[in-house]
């Protein structure tokens, strides 16, 4: 079942579309981000479904409940969807407890027992109730507005970049007790990145925006796997592009004949492997496949990326291709390398 | 923008509209008049000599002032001058005077003080802390890493003051110029004391002398064209250059320039003389004046009525001023757009007019379409308001800057509704912008007295209007409570102002 509808959404600024008919549904209890570059329309789509912004055209429902279509509107604070933007946004003339509680409809003993409880589940300390939002660090203001979003028992929790102005090693550990905490609570989550690393870990479904459009929705590893198109498959993380002639599952390309998964026949397509589906061995004299030269070599410790000049090829002898390799087996500059391809290249829209 | 969104604007409208009741009035006053009359009341001997005074006192009164304020500020700010932080707070001590004080208090010390070099030597004093204020505010905020690439380019240090540091000055420079300027143009009391003939004594003089309704507008329109003069003069010299600070991190400390023996003394002479000026004259007069007058000179029921009469009138200006400027405040920081660019400006435009052009305007204004409000306390908060709006703009605005939109939005996402969410968010965290503004419309109003004295019902009295009736019979002795009283009244307010300059330059 789903808890968020959106369908048909419109909204222009001026002559400026900044969303255009964006139509999405976010399954009950799932998390789903939504990804793009900056410009794309993501956070202002996070917006409309908060109630900060109204679309021009379009309807949007929650949990069955129509929050608004071209008659009906339902005001930001009679929602409950929850909201944690990128920097937290406390209230800074409230303390840690108050910016908690702020959202609590109880009062007296029963209220300081949900805000300890909710301290607690974001792993603050007890004594930091009474600190102000000054003297807490990122990490601590997030989890502050994180707690406070989830003390009014939210139908469904936005989450606006909320890890980018973190450290890197804070950010996954915050990414996991964020993805906890919302499973405990049952909440349906919508995070808006444009980090895909975060969105492909992150996500349950993914959709991807570009200009204003939902250019492609579906679980990660389906789009990582399989993208729509170039752009796509570039944005979700580093891709091989080649030309290729498509014949009975087989692709005809500068890395020799490779299975792809499409059974149809082409003349010119577009053809994509991830560069840990290229697997590289050293060369030895004679030996059959596809032959290149290790060019450039991006040691990043527990991994290298290798650039790997082809010998020949059919439609561009030359081709560099990067290759993922374990760090430590990385062979030198000017290593002879033999390529073969694990799994089948995915056949990209035109 | 919502329905409540649409009720800001037209409140807005109402208070800018109200605001251009002056320039209204100059410019209806010259249609009435038509052009053969306008030739004779401005094309005459006497407007020209007052227009070469004017000229005068600015050209001479301006450089001194940039020179004085900036040498303090440099010395406070940049140098390790001895006692640095006192200097600094003496510099700004001055404003704590109203400026007919200091006219009142050199009149009293040397008789004969008269004429332009008197003019010039007390506005100087009066006014350079107008400039010492943000020249001193900008020193802090620069940023040393500009100066350091400076020197690592071969400049020499002086070299770099005028080619890295001056530059960087220029904003606050020619915004405190305009703002001693616009003082110059505006004010009374400091230039009748010392028989300095400007076009707002000679107003004021044709209003109350001879009830020359047609010559004192005239004189207004010629006092308003050179404000519009200025305005633009200062636009002009502002430039379009960028002087924000580029790239991202906070940046360093400043570096104080250590003084040898011979620059120290030069330094703390030339700040000595400054605050025996700007402040020994002032309160020696006075302490003279107190103890030549004994106990007769405290008439306690008067002064206290005045006392009484200058808090309701400051305090009722200030909340009327601060209301008054919550929709433009407001509408700047959340719907910055066209109109409230214009909104803002006209506010801004009316304030720098002398005190005398909008009080003659409400004067003519209220005589021909409201009588019943003519010569009433409700005129003299309007006055006041008109006057003072761009102080309660200003702070209001970085109040208002304070608390972001998302925080608002935030609220509402926790359930509450969009105006509970302006109270406990918005206005809580404005509150301490509107309270510094509030106070600053409070000092001026405190220290007004040509509006004062041509709106006020009669037999108002205020500390001001009690100290100029005073000194307008020669009775300098019993004056004296009175212009105490100011300055106490003025001091913890000038404290705030000078705090409010530190934590602008975010120290």
């Amino acid at each position: 079942m789903n808890a968020l509808e959106l369908n048909a959404i419109c909204k222009s600024f001026g002559s400026q579309r900044a969303l255009d008919n964006v139509t999405l549904a976010v399954p009950t209890g799932s998390r789903t981000v939504i990804v793009g570059p900056s410009g794309s329309g993501k956070t202002t789509l996070l917006r409309m479904i908060a109630g900060f912004e109204f679309p021009d055209s379009g309807s949007l429902s929650l949990n069955g409940q129509i929050l608004l279509d071209s008659t009906h509107e339902v005001p930001a604070h009679q929602r409950r969807i929850g909201y944690v933007p990128q920097d937290g946004a406390l209230f800074p003339h409230m303390s840690v407890a108050a910016n908690i509680g702020f959202g609590l409809a109880t009062k007296g003993p029963a209220r300081d027992e949900r805000i300890a409880e909710l301290m607690d589940s974001v792993a603050l300390d007890a004594n930091m109730a009474t600190r102000w939002p000054h003297e807490l660090s990122g990490g601590q203001q997030q989890r502050v507005a994180l707690a406070r979003a989830l003390a009014q028992q939210p139908r469904l929790m936005l989450l606006d970049e909320p890890f980018s102005a973190l450290d890197t090693g804070l950010r996954a550990a915050m990414r996991k007790m964020v993805a906890r905490l919302l499973a405990d609570a049952g909440v349906t989550a919508i995070l808006v990145t444009h980090d895909q690393s975060e969105a492909l870990s992150f996500a349950d479904q993914l959709a991807v925006m570009r200009q204003g459009r939902l250019v492609q929705a579906g679980q990660p590893l389906e789009l990582y796997q399989h993208p729509r198109d170039e752009q796509t498959a570039l944005f979700l993380g580093e891709a091989v592009l080649m030309p290729a002639k498509i014949k009975d599952g087989w692709a005809d390309c500068d890395l020799g004949p490779i299975t792809v998964n499409h059974q149809g026949n082409s003349e010119m397509a577009q053809i994509m492997l991830r560069p840990e589906q290229l697997q590289l061995n050293i060369a030895s004299t004679g030996s059959p496949g596809c032959h290149g030269v290790v060019t450039e070599r991006d040691f990043g410790g527990n991994t290298c990326t290798l650039t790997v000049t082809l010998l020949a090829g059919k439609f561009e002898p030359g081709r560099s291709l990067p290759v993922h390799c374990a760090g430590l087996l990385a062979p030198p500059i000017g290593s002879a390398v033999q390529l073969t391809t694990l799994g089948r290249a995915h056949v990209l829209n035109n | 923008m919502g329905r409540g969104g649409t009720w800001v604007t037209g409140f807005a409208v109402l208070v800018a509209l109200l605001s251009l009741l002056p320039i209204g009035f100059v410019i209806g006053v010259s249609w009435q008049v038509g052009w053969e009359q306008i030739q004779a009341l401005v094309l005459r001997p006497r407007v020209g000599e007052l227009l070469i005074n004017t000229v005068l006192l600015v050209l001479l009164t301006l450089p001194l002032c940039i020179l004085l304020g900036t040498a303090l500020a440099w010395l406070t700010e940049r140098s390790n001058l001895p006692g640095r932080r006192a200097w600094s707070l003496l510099a700004v001590a001055p404003l704590a005077v109203p400026a007919f004080v200091h006219s009142y208090a050199w009149v009293s010390l040397v008789p004969s003080i008269h004429g332009l070099p008197a003019g010039v030597l007390v506005s100087v004093i009066a006014y350079f802390p107008f400039l010492y204020l943000p020249v001193a505010a900008t020193l802090r905020r620069l940023d040393p890493a500009i100066e350091d690439v400076a020197q690592s380019l071969g400049l020499k240090p002086w070299t770099v003051f005028l080619r890295v540091v001056v530059p960087q000055l220029r904003l606050a420079i020619c915004g405190g110029a305009l703002l001693v300027g616009l003082h110059l143009l505006a004010e009374y009391g400091l230039y009748a004391m010392i028989r300095f003939d400007t076009f707002t004594t000679a107003i004021f003089d044709q209003f109350k002398s001879t009830f020359n309704g047609p010559g004192a507008n005239m004189l207004a329109a010629v006092l308003a064209l050179y404000c519009l003069a200025m305005l633009t003069a200062e636009s002009a010299a502002r430039g379009n250059a960028r002087y924000a600070r580029v790239g991202s991190g906070s940046a360093r400390e400043q570096q104080v320039v250590r003084l040898g023996r011979p620059a120290t003394l030069l330094a703390l002479i030339l700040q000595t003389v400054t605050c025996l000026l700007a402040l020994g004259v002032p309160l020696i007069t006075l302490g003279k004046w107190l103890i030549a007058g004994g106990s007769e000179v405290w008439h306690w029921s008067e002064l206290l009525a005045a006392l009484q009469q200058t808090l309701f009138l400051g305090v009722a200006g200030a909340l009327l001023t601060t209301c008054a400027a919550v929709p433009i405040a407001w509408l700047s920081i959340r719907a910055p757009g066209r109109l409230q660019r214009v909104l803002e400006s006209c506010n801004y435009i009316t304030s720098s007019l002398p005190g005398i052009v909008v009080a003659l305007a409400l004067v003519t204004v209220t005589i021909h379409f409201a009588r019943p409000i003519y010569q009433t306390t409700v005129t003299v908060l309007l006055a006041y308001m008109l006057m003072f709006i761009p102080r309660a703009l200003v702070s209001l605005r970085a109040g208002i800057a304070q608390a972001p939109v998302e925080l608002e939005n935030i609220a509402r996402s926790l359930g509450r509704s969009p105006g509970r969410a302006l109270w406990l968010i918005t206005l809580r965290l404005a509150a301490p912008g509107a309270a510094a503004g509030a106070a600053l419309v409070f000092l001026a109003i405190t220290n007004e007295l040509t509006a004062t004295l041509l709106l006020a019902p009669n037999g108002t009295r205020t500390l001001a209007t009690g100290f100029w009736a005073m000194t307008s019979e020669i009775d300098y002795a019993a004056a004296a409570p009175y212009a105490l009283l100011m300055i106490l009244l003025s001091l913890p307010l000038t404290g705030l102002l000078y705090l409010q300059s530190k934590r602008t330059a975010g120290r």
